[in-house]
């Protein structure tokens, strides 16, 4: 930030231009904000016109039959699935971030970190390449909950690890130390101190993963496969069916059924993304008490 | 009350007052964690070895000119395979990933075009005239916006976007736009709605969240005093914004534009359900058909496991090998970039 910005706006031309310009240019700002607003408002209205006039509840209590029936196996299959990856990348992320801002410095800490971030980067197709080649075909585990929970676990862990890592950052070091001068042990100071102070952060970084969890498919396609049947608890051999499968398999068959099946389950994605923003938004209400005042 | 996942900001200004809890030593919770903590290092390490070990065969098959060949012809999987340079493959089997490399730049470079000024537009208003509420509300709006699945993006390209701007917007375009340089390539048929300026529209929306909340973290980062200077100079507040702002920020928002580029060249799902999926060909205009390295696997894997020779499969590992070094090379030049200049971190992925 060393370089000292130069001015080059002529302030001979009249005044009254000068201001017409600046409003001409915050205009054509606002008309952007709203053009960027309005997209997402039709889409998701576009999802509710489609899929509400025609829904039934038949459509949440049924198995899919060929390109009818209901979605019930695949609101089981996308909830195993987001519950799945919940435990293994909220164990890992968290505990990797935990180490990122606790325990890891200088080039360790860059490399983790920059790995970390790299991965987050990779389109998430790749990733579903690689668990179907290494999971799928080479652990011999066939489409199953496994290969796709912990593919998408890959995908996920990145955000974990960040949020963690930066809400525990923020923790102020006065807390730690004043927990120290009390005499608390170093685990405890962790344990009782900081961990529940960054507790919002790290809530809201596990909701976002769920988010995506529930919102992929590239990496499930060809690692969890997809199945009309309810899905069984097996870890492996078994092909689980979900929601976003639905929407991608269905929109461009021919039959009536099929589109609305697939707007359906785009509705029940909506349903479950508003869900999650919501309770993210009374967790961190909730747990903000033990947190200093943020943002 | 915290109203965003982290503000890219918080995170870089963190440091000042963190000190590591060095007196924790050597205890279990360290240890436990910093084996846990290399687990990513791990998966990325073999993502990386994965497909360069797939994509061997595929490689020595295939050669050089499949950079720049735009067959797409997995051979005959019914007749009796052949072998060549050590590859046993399907006979007249011929790749290229040419159509899938141009496809891949041309859309992305369609959604930087339409998103980077709108989100820049956008950025600026949310950070200079709009109260905080309203500004932690649009916050709320572009999680909600970066939340949204991509299939939701592709059903809604594929049956409502694409089919009314083919009727309404694409024939008034196609006739009316004058036969010069660049803008010629706006003329001749415009199809059903599926290709690339439909997609590339599609892929705007999906990358301005993470382009306008870096963008906005950034404005709202530059110093008040400098900026209240300028306005005391007698500058109206675009000038303050063109002459204080932006050259405080240039670098940043490059970053987060490279970011969001990375995130459109990966982009599969949408791409695969609006692109037309076409192999084998080059797009002649801005609407047609044509097809992306992302949707190209997932449109492909299905047909490609019914290769035996598994060299379909390999080619696939290959053009997987070559979307994963491009985008990471544009995500850590991101990074670099927005390092050198600025306190505020790129957000992870999709712009958390």
């Amino acid at each position: 930030m060393s370089n000292i910005p130069t001015i080059d706006t002529n302030l001979f031309v009249p005044r009254k231009r000068r201001r017409y310009i600046n409003r001409v240019v915050f205009t054509l700002g606002t008309l952007a904000l709203l053009l960027l607003i309005s997209p997402s408002v039709w889409i998701i209205g576009q999802v509710l016109v489609r899929a509400i006039p025609h829904f039934s509840f038949s459509v949440i209590t049924t198995n899919g039959v060929g390109l009818g029936g209901g979605l019930k196996n695949d609101i089981v299959g996308t909830t195993l699935i987001t519950a799945g990856v919940g435990v293994v990348a909220g164990t890992i992320g968290i505990l990797t971030g935990i180490y990122l801002s606790q325990f890891a410095t200088g080039q360790v800490a860059g490399l983790l970190r920059g790995a970390s971030e790299v991965l987050a980067g990779i389109p998430s197709i790749v990733i579903g390449y690689v668990g179907y080649i290494a999971l799928v075909v080479h652990f011999h585990w066939g489409f199953s909950l496994g290969a796709g929970l912990i593919t998408l676990s890959v995908m996920v862990i990145p955000y974990i690890a960040k949020t963690t890592e930066v809400s525990l950052r923020q923790v102020p070091s006065s807390y730690t130390e004043g927990a120290e001068a009390l005499g608390f042990k170093p685990t405890r100071i962790l344990r009782l101190i900081t961990i529940k102070s960054a507790l919002p952060g790290i809530v809201t970084g596990m909701i976002v993963a769920l988010a995506i969890s529930v919102g992929e498919t590239a990496p499930l396609l060809y690692t969890a496969g997809y199945s009309q049947n309810m899905p069984h608890l097996a870890f492996t051999h078994s092909p689980v069916g979900y929601l976003t499968y639905a929407v991608w398999t269905f929109y461009n068959q021919p039959t009536v059924t099929a589109q609305r099946l697939s707007y359906d389950a785009a509705m029940l994605l909506i349903f479950m993304l508003l869900a999650l923003i919501a309770s993210s938004r009374i967790i961190v209400s909730r747990t903000q008490r033990h947190a200093e005042t943020k943002g | 009350m915290v109203t965003r996942a982290i503000s890219a900001t918080e995170s870089g200004s963190a440091d000042n007052h963190f000190v590591p809890s060095v007196a924790l030593g050597n205890n279990p919770i360290r240890i436990a964690t910093a084996i846990v903590s290399t687990l990513p290092l791990l998966a990325l390490g073999s993502i990386l070895v994965v497909l360069f070990f797939n994509s061997l065969p595929a490689i020595k098959y295939n050669g050089f000119h499949f950079l720049t060949s735009k067959h797409w012809n997995p051979g005959n999987f019914y007749a009796n395979p052949v072998t060549t340079n050590g590859v046993t493959h399907p006979i007249l089997a011929n790749y290229g990933a040419w159509p899938l490399i141009v496809g891949t730049l041309l859309s992305s470079l369609i959604a930087i075009t339409i998103a980077l000024p709108l989100s820049v537009g956008a950025a600026l208003i949310v950070a200079k005239s709009l109260g905080p509420r309203l500004r932690n509300l649009l916050g709320v709006f572009f999680e909600l916006l970066a939340g949204i699945p991509s299939v939701i993006f592709g059903l809604w390209g594929a049956l409502t976007l694409g089919p009314l701007l083919a009727r309404d917007v694409y024939p008034l375009l196609a006739r009316h736009i004058p036969n010069v340089i660049l803008l010629k390539y706006f003329r001749g048929t415009t199809g059903s709605g599926e290709g690339l300026l439909t997609s590339g529209i599609v892929l705007a929306i999906m990358i301005v969240p993470i382009i306008a909340s870096t963008t906005r973290d950034l404005f709202l980062q530059v110093p008040k005093l400098t900026e209240d200077g300028a306005s005391a100079l007698g500058l109206t507040q675009w000038e303050v914004t063109r002459n204080v702002t932006f050259p405080w920020v240039s670098a940043g928002i490059i970053g987060a534009t490279v970011l969001g580029l990375a995130r459109a060249l990966g982009e599969t799902m949408a791409v695969a359900m609006i692109s037309g999926s076409v192999l084998g060909s080059l797009p002649t205009n801005i609407y047609s058909t044509y097809t992306t390295i992302a949707a190209t696997i997932v449109s492909q894997l299905d047909s490609a496991l019914t290769d035996a020779t598994g060299l379909a499969v390999d080619t696939l590992a290959e053009v997987a090998l070559i979307i994963m070094v491009v985008t990471l090379l544009t995500n850590v030049g991101a990074r670099i970039l927005i390092k050198k200049v600025s306190t505020t971190s790129l957000p992870v992925g999709r712009g958390i």
